[in-house]
């Protein structure tokens, strides 16, 4: 099929992006030798695999796709990401939280939370692999301490980012140098909003996790969030469940990721909801991020995604 | 929906954050959530107003300062635009920020205070902005309300920067008078100034045309990647993997490969799993030739008569961005379009005082901060175009090779 492009030679906003982060992906295939793609599972991280898909077909996607298993994954997200993965046939890595604690990779010491677990997971993987550029889904709009973040983005061989020392970065010339036992975080969605990627998400027909529209759910109140009934998350005393309709506004470890209370059941009616919805995603349901305003760079400068 | 990209500067307290925070507000790219904490913060500090600042506030140690010191990007969108703000500081030694914040910017929004008039910053952002090529600029004259909207202050900015601008080279220019804090000619006409008969700032950046500022006749398409599909379906597909830099190209079309010079046809353009007709800046598409001719990612595709010389001579502004300064005979390297290779410095013609656009002849470093004219010698042939004909086949970075540091951006003059 052939298509006609547009009189004015302007792309709408989406094509625009879209071309943007096709171009980071094929730069970084290009310039670094071995590169992977972060997958959380979630709707930014599709997003990522379909730009993948795009910037390389017909050809396979030339790297492998690694997730970090916190052991307290929605069933929902990982069917998803079979699904993407067996479909593009690419290597799926899978690095385990648990499996990092009986390694004594990280230490669960009872308070601290799996998502901060995650990131001694995800950087001893990534050295383990000898990783050199590791693509994530993170987008500039989500919060503020992530405005200045690069598209690439150096970290120190301890995974550290110093915000004090980024590199600069002009027009679309991005520098991948590094130095042994460095590697480079690619973030390609960085200019990207929650709307552009949902109505990317509408515009192409590309499958996420069922979670993420309204559906029927046993749920329970904590702190203030609206958590999942699962074994992985055990009632405290006075807590109750009760049925509800609702949909999930980000994806992570469900004992922490709350839900919120929606009707809508497709993607207009997502965006809908969302145009009028005046709560941040992350400030809405993701109970690890609510302690303090710079909790954010705090965990960025760890290693975080 | 298209977008448009635009760099914001001004000195400290010109009102910059208060304007970005409004932009934002009144687009409603803002939450509930963090305008509570904004809500909170001003309270606690005992502002009797909101301090919009707060919301493009960046990192803590920033924000302890109370300073903004790096390019932070915000985004905002109305029903006919999407928007990305490179908000760049504006203290005297950062130039460095404000030439990345320009890089990518379509236009350039630089704002005063109305009651100390046209700075010698605002004339270096005015500097920087046209040397950037950025092709469409704002003065906005902030804080109406403190001289009582008055137009005689209006329009003595407005002269002195026309007479300043007519030295630089800035295609289209709008003064617009404006209160950031109260929302005059910001979103909505101010009743205060029936004199202005201007746009409001928002809708000038709603409807500013800038579909004609990329060079749609001179094609230049870098090749990035090389995708061959080691597949059975598509055993023989070889598709040259990019992002268009210049011109439209079309299957058929008669092209020539740089730097090896050989000429093949254009046999269909793929954009994932359909083929276009045309393809232009800045779509990222796959180019498969007629012929087997040996390119690979550095090459350029380009049209047999309108070819960019391949130069190792390279004549360009440079920014300097790092501490050490730029010395004569130094060694680099050096990244342009899809080509690596390194550099060295021949010879450091001037510096560019960008406060008076004086030519410094007589240093023969550029510090950080600092601009100038520069030769340099490359070890591979760059397949460029004068900076004011095409941004992105005009431009490079240069990278220390010891640290991996970018320390500095380059603009290619016409006789390269
Ligand atoms: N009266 C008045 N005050 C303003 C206006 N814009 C900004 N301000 C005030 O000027 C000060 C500096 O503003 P800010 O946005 O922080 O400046 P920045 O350093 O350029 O980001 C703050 O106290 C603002 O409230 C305006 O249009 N009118």
């Amino acid at each position: 099929m052939t298509i006609t492009t547009h009189a004015d030679y302007r792309l709408s906003q989406l094509d625009e992006l879209e071309a943007e982060s096709i171009h980071i992906f094929r730069e970084v295939a290009a310039e670094f030798e071995k590169p992977v793609l972060m997958f959380s599972g979630g709707k930014d991280s599709i997003v990522m695999m379909r730009l993948a898909e795009k910037a390389f077909y017909p050809a396979k996607i030339p790297f492998p796709v690694l997730q970090v298993d916190t052991g307290y994954d929605f069933p929902e997200v990982l069917a998803t990401r079979d699904n993407w993965v067996n479909r593009l046939g690419v290597r799926l890595i899978v690095a385990s939280v648990e499996q990092a604690i009986k390694d004594g990779v990280v230490v669960d010491d009872g308070k601290t939370s799996r998502n901060r677990l995650q990131i001694g997971t995800l950087l001893n993987a990534l050295e383990t692999e000898g990783f050199t550029a590791a693509f994530g889904g993170g987008r500039r709009d989500e919060e503020k301490a992530r405005a200045k973040e690069r598209v690439y983005s150096h970290r120190d061989e301890f995974g550290q980012w110093d915000p004090k020392n980024q590199r600069p970065e002009l027009w679309s010339l991005y520098n991948g140098r590094i130095h042994e036992g460095e590697h480079m975080r690619i973030f390609p969605l960085s200019n990207w909003t929650e709307l552009d990627i949902w109505h990317y998400i509408g515009r192409e027909e590309i499958e996420i996790p069922s979670i993420y529209f309204s559906h029927q759910r046993r749920v329970f109140q904590r702190d203030g969030m609206l958590l999942s009934e699962s074994e992985f998350n055990p009632l405290r005393p006075g807590e109750t469940v009760e049925e509800r309709t609702v949909r999930f506004r980000t994806v992570g470890d469900l004992t922490l990721t709350g839900c919120v209370e929606s009707e809508a059941a497709t993607i207009p009616e997502i965006i809908d909801e969302i145009a009028i919805a005046r709560v941040t995603e992350r400030g809405a349901t993701r109970g690890d991020d609510r302690f303090s305003e710079a909790a954010m760079e705090d965990r960025k400068k760890e290693g975080y995604f | 929906m298209d977008l448009l990209r635009f760099a914001t500067a001004g000195s400290v307290d010109d009102g910059k954050s208060t304007l970005i925070g409004r932009l934002l507000l009144d687009s409603k790219a803002i939450f509930e959530d963090q305008l509570e904490a904004v809500e909170a913060t001003s309270q606690s500090r005992g502002y009797d107003y909101t301090d919009l600042a707060l919301l493009t506030d960046g990192l803590r140690s920033e924000r302890e300062q109370g300073i903004t010191i790096d390019v932070a990007y915000r985004y905002f969108a109305t029903p006919s635009r999407k928007f990305i703000i490179a908000d760049t500081p504006g203290h005297v030694q950062y130039t460095r920020n404000m030439v990345t914040g320009a890089s990518t910017a379509d236009l350039g929004l630089v704002l005063v205070d109305a009651r100390q008039g046209l700075t010698e910053q605002s004339r270096r952002h005015a500097v920087i902005l046209s040397l950037l090529r950025v092709p469409h600029l704002v003065l906005a004259v902030n804080k109406m309300d403190l001289v009582d909207y008055d137009q005689k202050v209006y329009d003595s900015i407005h002269e002195e920067f026309t007479a300043f601008a007519t030295k630089l080279n800035i295609p289209d220019l709008e003064v617009i008078p404006i209160s950031a804090l109260k929302g005059d000619n910001v979103v909505t006409r101010s009743e205060q100034m029936d004199w202005y008969s201007g746009p409001t700032l928002m809708h000038h950046l709603e409807n500013v045309h800038v579909a004609s500022d990329r060079d749609l006749v001179d094609v230049r398409f870098p090749v990035q990647y090389v995708i061959r599909p080691k597949s059975d379906a598509y055993h023989d597909y070889r598709g040259y993997a990019g992002r268009v830099a210049g011109g439209v190209l079309k299957p058929g079309d008669e092209v020539m490969a740089l730097p090896s010079g050989l000429t093949s046809r254009i046999a269909g353009i793929d954009l994932f799993d359909k083929e276009v007709s045309e393809a232009f800046p800045p779509m990222s598409v796959t180019v498969r030739l007629e012929d087997d001719i040996d390119v690979s990612r550095g090459d350029m595709l380009c049209r047999p008569q309108n070819a960019p010389k391949p130069s190792q001579d390279i004549d360009a502004m440079i920014c300097w961005m790092t501490n050490t300064p730029l010395s004569p005979r130094q060694k680099l390297a050096i990244k342009h379009t899809t080509r690596t290779g390194r550099a060295l410095v021949k010879d450091i013609q001037y510096r560019l005082d960008v406060n008076t656009l004086h030519r410094d002849q007589d240093t023969k470093q550029l510090g950080l901060n600092e601009i100038g004219r520069v030769q340099l010698r490359t070890t591979v042939p760059l397949l460029c175009d004068p900076y004011v004909k095409n941004r992105t086949t005009g431009s490079f970075i240069l990278i220390d090779e010891a640290t991996g540091v970018t320390v500095g951006a380059g603009m290619i003059n016409s006789n390269s």
